[in-house]
C-alpha cells in the first residue's frame, strides 16, 4: 500500500467510505453513512421516545407550524386504537387524508424495527393518495411510533432521520440511563422544561449527560407550554429538508 | 437450502407484516369466545380445519405455477428458456386468485389477506428475486398471502406439501402469538398447543396437496361462519375503538 494512503481499502480494492471500521463498543461516533437515496419520495422523520413523552403533541405543533409551508403527512403507531390520529384530526391540526393509523399487535416497537410492514404500506398509502391527487406528492412524513421504552429505535429501512423525545417529568435519569434512543438517535428533544421546578428536575444534569451520552448529536431543550409552534425543533426538521432537496 | 423458503416464511421474526394479524382472535377475545389455554385450542383447531384448509390448498396449487421458473438469485431479468410462459403464468394466478377470493366471503378477510401479501412481498422481493412476482402482481398489486408462498416455494424448488405446511402453520401460529400478548397466556402452555395441534396439521396438508392437482374450481371451500363474521365485525365494529391488531 502506498505510504499516502490514511485508510484502508475494502476486501475488493474498492475505497471505502474513508473510515477504519470500528468495532469498539463504547464508542458512540454519529452514522458518518449518507441518508438513504430520495428517489424522489418524501423524507421520512420518525419521531419515538416513552409513553407521555409529548410525542403527539409535537407531531401537531410541527404540523401546525409548518403545514402550510411543507406538504406533509403523519402516520401514527399508537397502541390502542387510533387514538393519535383522531387527536390529530379533532384538533383539525391535519385534515383527515393526511393521517393514517396502523395496528401494531401490541408491539410498537416491533412495528418501528423488526418489521416494519405496517408503517411502510401506511407511508405507501399516503403517497399514492397524494401524487394521484394535485402530481406534486408529499415532501414530509412524520412517522410517529407508540409509546414504548428507551430501546426502541427506528428502522434504517422506514425512516431517514428520527427524533427521540423525552420529558421532564420522567425524571432527569433518563438521558444518563441511555438506550439507543437516547444514544443514537439524530435529534434528542427533552420535554415539558417548564414542569422541571414542578418535580425538582436538575435541567443541568440532563442535558449534561444528555451531551456527554451523545457526543456532537444534537439535543433540543423545549415546553410546548411556552413555544407551542416547537420553533426549534421545526427548524431542524427544514433543514433537513433542506439538506436533502441540495443533496 | 433444501426447505429454507417455507421455514423463513413461517419463522415469526419474518418481516411481512404478520405480527399485526391475529386471524380473527383478539375479536373472539373481545366477546369472551377465547380467554384460556383450552378454549384457544378448540379456536385454533376450527381455524386450522377451515381458513388454515383453505389456505393451505392454494399455497400447494400455486407452487407448480412458479416451479418452472426458478429464483435468479441475482437479477430480476427473465431468463431465457426456463421461463418464457408469462401468459399461462398469469393467467393460472389470476384463475387461483379468482377463487380463492370466492372462498373468503368476509371483505375483511380477504383484506388481511392481501395485506399479509403485500408485506410478503417486499421481503420477499429482496429474498428471492424471480419474475414469477411480477407476474403475480400483474394479476393484483396485493397478492393473496396462501398464493404469494406457493409461488416462493415454487421458485425455491419446494414441493407444494411445503407450501401447504407453511401456510397452515401460520394460520394457527399467528392467533396463538395474539392470544400470548392479548391474554398473557403461559407462553409453553400456548406452544404446546400447537404442537398437539401436529396431527390435525398433517392430515390438513395432506388434504391441501391432495387437492390441489384439481382444476382450481375444485379446491376445498370449508366455510367458518362465525370466523367470517368477527373478522367483519372487528373492523366494522371496532373502527377507531380499541383495536391492536389489524384483523
Amino acid at each position: 500500500m502506498s505510504g499516502d494512503h490514511t485508510h484502508q481499502h475494502g476486501p475488493t480494492g474498492q475505497h471505502g467510505h474513508g473510515h477504519l471500521v470500528s468495532f469498539d463498543p463504547t464508542e458512540s461516533e454519529p452514522d458518518h453513512h449518507a441518508a438513504p437515496p430520495a428517489q424522489g419520495r418524501a423524507l421520512r422523520i420518525g419521531i419515538g421516545g416513552p409513553v407521555g413523552s409529548g410525542k403527539t403533541a409535537l407531531v401537531a405543533a410541527l404540523a401546525r407550524s409548518l403545514g402550510e409551508r411543507v406538504r406533509l403527512a403523519v402516520v401514527t403507531n399508537d397502541i390502542y386504537t387510533t387514538e393519535d390520529a383522531d387527536f390529530l384530526r379533532r384538533n383539525a391540526v391535519l385534515p383527515p387524508e393526511r393521517v393514517e393509523a396502523v395496528q401494531t399487535g401490541c408491539c410498537p416497537h416491533t412495528a418501528i424495527r423488526d418489521d416494519i410492514t405496517a408503517n411502510l404500506d401506511a407511508i405507501d398509502t399516503l403517497e399514492e393518495r397524494f401524487a394521484s391527487r394535485d402530481g406534486q406528492g408529499l415532501e414530509l412524513v412524520l412517522v410517529e411510533s407508540g409509546g414504548d421504552n428507551l430501546t426502541a429505535v427506528f428502522s434504517r429501512g422506514l425512516v431517514d432521520a428520527q427524533i427521540f423525545v423525552v420529558d421532564v417529568a420522567g425524571g432527569d435519569k433518563v438521558p444518563r440511563k441511555g438506550g439507543p434512543g437516547v444514544t443514537t438517535a439524530d435529534l434528542l428533544v427533552i420535554n415539558k422544561t417548564d414542569l422541571a421546578p414542578l418535580v425538582g428536575a436538575d435541567m443541568d444534569v440532563m442535558t449534561g449527560d444528555a451531551r456527554r451520552i451523545r457526543g456532537e448529536l444534537p439535543v433540543i431543550t423545549q415546553s410546548l407550554v411556552e413555544d407551542p409552534s416547537a420553533g426549534e425543533v421545526g427548524a431542524w426538521v427544514l433543514d433537513r429538508l433542506a439538506t436533502r432537496v441540495a443533496a | 437450502m433444501p426447505g429454507l423458503a417455507s421455514l423463513v416464511l413461517a419463522d415469526a421474526r419474518f418481516p411481512g407484516g404478520g405480527h399485526v394479524h391475529s386471524g380473527g382472535l383478539e375479536e373472539a377475545v373481545s366477546r369472551g369466545l377465547v380467554s384460556s389455554v383450552d378454549s384457544l385450542e378448540g379456536f385454533l383447531l376450527g381455524r386450522l380445519r377451515t381458513a388454515g384448509l383453505v389456505a393451505a390448498a392454494f399455497a400447494a396449487a400455486s407452487v407448480p405455477v412458479s416451479a418452472h421458473c426458478p429464483s435468479s438469485g441475482t437479477s430480476h431479468s427473465r431468463p431465457p428458456l426456463t421461463c418464457d410462459d408469462a401468459d399461462v403464468t398469469r393467467s393460472r394466478f389470476a384463475e387461483l386468485d379468482a377463487e380463492l377470493e370466492a372462498r373468503t366471503p368476509s371483505a375483511a378477510q380477504r383484506e388481511a389477506s392481501r395485506a399479509q401479501g403485500r408485506g410478503t412481498l417486499r421481503a420477499v422481493r429482496a429474498a428471492w428475486p424471480s419474475p414469477v412476482l411480477d407476474d403475480l402482481v400483474a394479476v393484483h398489486p396485493r397478492p393473496h398471502h396462501p398464493l404469494l408462498v406457493g409461488a416462493v416455494c415454487g421458485v425455491a424448488g419446494e414441493p407444494p406439501g411445503e407450501a401447504a405446511r407453511c401456510v397452515a402453520y401460520l394460520a394457527v401460529s399467528g392467533p396463538a402469538s395474539a392470544a400470548v400478548r392479548l391474554l398473557g397466556l403461559d407462553p409453553f402452555a400456548v406452544n404446546a398447543v400447537l404442537v398437539r395441534l401436529g396431527p390435525a396439521l398433517e392430515s390438513v396438508v395432506a388434504e391441501a396437496v391432495s387437492a390441489a392437482g384439481a382444476p382450481s374450481s375444485d379446491l376445498p371451500a370449508p366455510g367458518a361462519p362465525v370466523l367470517d363474521l368477527m373478522a367483519q365485525a372487528h373492523v366494522d365494529q371496532h373502527r377507531g375503538r380499541l383495536r391492536l391488531f389489524a384483523s
